[in-house]
């Protein structure tokens, strides 16, 4: 069990989803693809369905339209799982917070839902790349 | 005893699927490099596969369970005997039986078949469009790897691994010859789109369909699905091998890396095709160039 639980931390698969985000995190996600910063090293790839994911990468303040489907892709996930609340809105809903459409932030719905998620913060507006690289290493020491 | 050996020792299971893991590896690392990305460690094929395992498996509530989780390892132990048989031949430690390289190809078809079930019954209806795809790419990919499967066959006078290999020991491989060159090259797209790799990963098409046909698999049930995969990766160039080289384990290692460069470029310089494409390229020019390289063979050049 040891080297399987060991072999978790060396290969993360994202399943990245927005929430009502204003789409600047969503660009500086594919940063992290490029040459520069290539993740592929660390064993972290991007894939395409909830249900290969280890990690939901979440980026926005959660607002009532995506609640539910936050939710659902949340359930959907097969456990143990990461959660990365991406960027200020991910984490506190940032600027967006005193909006009348707003019900996050993230952390508040999810723990709704499950108490015990596992939730790692990476503030930033967007966040660097180099900032993100280590959120998720922290996040896998957490585990 | 010893077949059992064979089955799950070597060269079955365990040692077909490091070097199937290997691999993998082989073709992330060279893909980030041609991108000029550093590219993932050696243990990542190893480490995807732990991680599979460690992780929950969840059932769909429109499947049917124990067919949903039977199916993948149902491919994954005939992928394991199509390799099993293959190797025994090539490392001439058994006879092989007649008909076994009609058997061999079609024991690979078995991860394919395997998924169509998982996708038709996981109700998803993006498995569904990725089902409907594999089945007709399935269907015309086959149609020229059989010509060749029986050309090479009638060439050797006998539908046996052991007597293709025996008659290219005597009057040269099949790759010397022209007809050799050409069905090699039809056999190289063949088994890429068999592989489910770009240009032809239409059933999976991550972009647009969401990883298709795998979308609801799981936990466990990827992980035997990924290392069927793997399997496949070294036993379809194998199978290549065996029909165009036929002798020398040296040979035979080179002509492995070749197939594998080959396989690697064709995946990182194409974009996916479209279903209907794929269906006129195998059904009208590979199967043309695949008739072609039969003619040629009958006249012997
Ligand atoms: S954190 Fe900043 S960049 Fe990211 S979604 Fe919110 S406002 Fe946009």
């Amino acid at each position: 069990m040891d080297i399987l639980k060991k072999s978790f931390k060396k290969s993360i698969w994202v399943f990245h989803l927005s929430t009502a985000a204003c789409n600047n995190c969503d660009i500086e996600v594919l940063e992290l693809l490029t040459p520069r910063y290539d993740v592929e090293r660390f064993g972290i790839k991007l894939v395409g369905s909830p249900r290969h994911a280890d990690a939901l990468l979440v980026c926005g303040s959660v607002n009532a339209h995506a609640k539910p489907r936050l939710l659902e892709v949340y359930r959907q996930t097969p456990k143990p799982c990461l959660v990365v609340a991406f960027g200020s809105c991910g984490c506190s809903s940032g600027i967006f917070r005193d909006s009348y459409s707003i019900v996050g932030p993230l952390d508040k719905v999810l723990k709704e839902e499950d108490p015990d998620v596992k939730i790692v913060y990476i503030p930033g507006c967007p966040p660097k790349p180099e900032a993100m690289i280590e959120g998720i290493v922290m996040g896998l020491g957490a585990i | 005893m010893k077949l059992l050996f064979y089955y799950l020792i070597f060269p079955g299971f365990i040692f077909a699927s490091v070097i199937g893991l290997l691999t993998v590896w082989l073709d992330r690392k060279v893909s980030a490099r041609v991108q000029w990305r550093q590219g993932p460690p050696w243990y990542q094929g190893f480490a995807d596969i732990g991680k599979l395992l460690y992780k929950e498996v969840i059932i769909p509530e429109e499947a049917f369970g124990s067919g949903f989780i039977a199916a993948p390892l149902f491919g994954l132990a005939s992928v394991v005997l199509a390799v099993t048989i293959l190797c025994v031949s090539f490392f001439s430690m058994s006879e092989g039986f007649i008909g076994d390289i009609i058997v061999v190809w079609y024991l690979f078809a078995i991860p394919a078949i395997a998924l169509i079930y998982i996708g038709s019954t996981s109700g998803n209806p993006l498995s569904s469009v990725g089902v409907s795809r594999e089945i007709k790419l399935l269907l015309s990919y086959d149609l020229p790897m059989i010509i060749i499967i029986v050309m090479m066959a009638s060439k050797a006078g006998s539908f046996s691994i052991q007597s293709i290999m025996d008659w290219q020991r005597i009057n040269g491989s099949n790759i010397s010859n022209w007809y050799g060159i050409i069905s090699f090259a039809v056999a190289i797209f063949c088994i890429q789109a068999k592989l489910g790799r770009v240009p032809f990963d239409l059933p999976e098409a991550e972009t647009e369909l969401g990883s298709g046909i795998l979308m609801e698999l799981s936990g466990g049930v990827l992980a035997a699905y990924e290392l069927s995969k793997a399997i496949m990766l070294f036993g379809l160039p194998m199978f290549l091998i065996i029909l165009f080289w036929g002798k020398g384990i040296i040979g035979g290692i080179l002509l492995y890396l070749l197939i594998m460069v080959l396989l690697i470029l064709i995946k990182n310089t194409n974009p996916r095709v479209r279903i209907d494409h794929a269906m006129k390229y195998f059904w009208g020019w590979m199967s043309g160039a695949a008739i072609l390289a039969g003619i040629l063979a009958y006249f012997g050049v």
